[in-house]
């Protein structure tokens, strides 16, 4: 199994444990990945909500680079997700925007690259049974609240590898990866994405509601697999309590930090250590990884 | 549909008949955000799932209706437009299949277009920041992104407690990486500039 990764701007900064933990993964699961070579930014939000031609022009350009390499891509960032998959959902249905594609990257497109994200090459191309197989240090005990948030499963027109309103991918990968998942209603709420930037006073409402839904459902920590779901939601919680009365903090762990501590790899290899709420209790209690005192993890 | 911590200003606008004006909103925002929002009959789904709702002076349905009617200085001026997170979830619940989302996106880039005074321009000027940082850089450079855009907004000072320790763990570097292929991206934007222009 072998893909053209798009690591995108997050995974080189604020998202580093992020794609830390997901090359370790795909390492340790045979899944090889080829980074784009020379990619660009796919644009996100600013770019869709100010030049409609930009919104499509840097993905397609991002998506040609992958052509040459002959490869499928895949993206763990969801927003870059969405983008890409936007980009050759419209290039795809529409001439026009196509033509408009070509014109401004100056290469021919079609949009037939297929774009994955990173849960659903583990979910539905490895599947669950395989990684259950290679798991070697069940999370026996932990509770996680998966936490897909919005671009992973909406719109479903565009996304399209789960439900949109109940998905359950993430809740099967950390099944089998040991853990016991909760049942919860804010499962695809949103946390207020780059509202971060403008006005963080939402973020920090949206983090104290989600963060004390997962609690009272029983959930220890939440899993996502999103670099803004992650630091809105472990970064702002010590302003959340501020704002909107105390609350236990919540260790929020990418998904694939979580399946790569059950499939034996080390803490340091999976950036445990630079989350802003330390999940080293949580986690020594559940044996993935050695307790405090014993060296290891910051 | 009754709420509480309501805005007011917004459902009392909406109970005042606005004449006809010849506007072509409706059309305008159509043609650029490919959607057909004549089509939206209010059952408000948009704004009963808004994560937003609470802080917007117009609901996303209303949003729709002011469209329709017209009301072209009530939207485009709305804080609405720049508070919508593009989550999605109106857009995947419409029942008429409404691009919701690509409506307020087709909205942020009239008002710029039409030089529109906004109630708060954080929103501009966090896109314009970090735009400027991938057009520099191929990618974005997230600690000029962050000076260029706090500088535009005049406040230093907000989130500045988080840095020490973003830079400790590694979350965020002093210098930017750049893509190899700069000059293709700078071309790219000057091309989109072009396409955007055209009518």
């Amino acid at each position: 199994m072998k893909y053209a990764f798009f690591p995108g701007c997050s995974l080189e900064s604020t998202a580093r444990p992020f794609d830390l933990s997901t090359r370790a993964v795909c390492r340790a699961l045979g899944i090889s990945l080829e980074d784009i070579p020379e990619w660009v930014c796919c644009g996100s939000t600013p770019a869709h909500a100010s030049s409609d031609s930009l919104a499509i022009a840097l993905p397609a350009l991002n998506l040609q680079k992958a052509q040459a390499a002959g490869l499928p891509v895949m993206v763990a960032c969801a927003s870059c997700y969405a983008r890409l998959r936007t980009a050759n959902h419209r290039i795809v249905g529409a001439p026009e925007d196509r033509l408009r594609a070509e014109r401004i990257t100056g290469r021919p497109y079609d949009g037939d690259i297929e774009v994955r994200h990173v849960l659903d090459v583990l979910v539905n191309e490895l599947g669950p049974d395989r990684i259950r197989a290679t798991v070697r240090r069940p999370l026996a005990g932990l509770r996680v609240a998966c936490y897909y948030g919005c671009l992973l499963t909406r719109p479903p027109e565009i996304v399209a590898f789960d439900d949109p309103e109940h998905p359950s991918g993430m809740d099967e990968l950390m099944a089998a990866a040991g853990a016991e998942t909760v049942d919860w209603p804010f499962k695809t709420e949103c946390c207020g994405a780059s509202l971060s930037m403008t006005n963080s006073e939402i973020v920090c409402r949206l983090t104290h509601r989600i963060l004390s839904m997962a609690r009272e459902s029983g959930a220890d920590c939440l899993a996502v697999a999103c670099p803004l779901c992650q630091v809105n939601l472990d970064l702002r919680q010590a302003d959340a309590g501020k704002a909107h009365g105390p609350f236990r903090p919540m260790p929020v762990l990418y998904v694939t930090q979580l399946l790569g501590l059950s499939l034996g790899l080390s803490p340091e290899a999976l950036g445990i250590g630079a989350l802003t709420v330390s999940p080293r209790t949580l986690l020594a209690k559940c044996g993935a990884v050695a307790p405090a005192g014993a060296g290891g993890i910051a | 549909m009754t709420r509480e911590n309501s805005p007011g200003k917004g459902e009392e606008e909406m109970t005042r008949p606005i004449p006809w004006n010849g506007s072509r909103l409706l059309e305008e925002v159509q043609r650029c955000s490919g959607t057909l929002v004549s089509a939206c009959f209010q059952c408000h789904k948009c704004s009963s799932g808004c994560p937003i709702g609470p802080e917007m002076d117009f609901l996303p349905s209303q949003i729709m209706r002011l469209v329709h009617l017209g009301a072209e200085s009530e939207v485009l001026a709305s804080r609405s437009i720049w508070l919508c997170a593009s989550c999605e979830a109106c857009t995947t619940r419409c029942p008429m299949a409404i691009d919701i989302a690509g409506v307020m996106d087709a909205l942020r880039i009239l008002a710029i277009e039409r030089r529109i005074h906004l109630p708060d321009a954080r929103g501009k000027q966090f896109h314009r920041s970090f735009l400027g940082s991938v057009r520099r850089h191929g990618r974005v450079y997230e600690m000029g992104m962050m000076a260029a855009y706090k500088l535009r907004i005049r406040d230093l000072l907000s989130d500045v407690d988080k840095v020490p320790q973003l830079l400790a763990q590694g979350k965020l570097s002093l210098l930017p990486d750049r893509s190899g292929d700069i000059r293709q991206v700078r071309e790219v934007f000057r091309r989109s500039e072009e396409e955007d222009g055209k009518p």
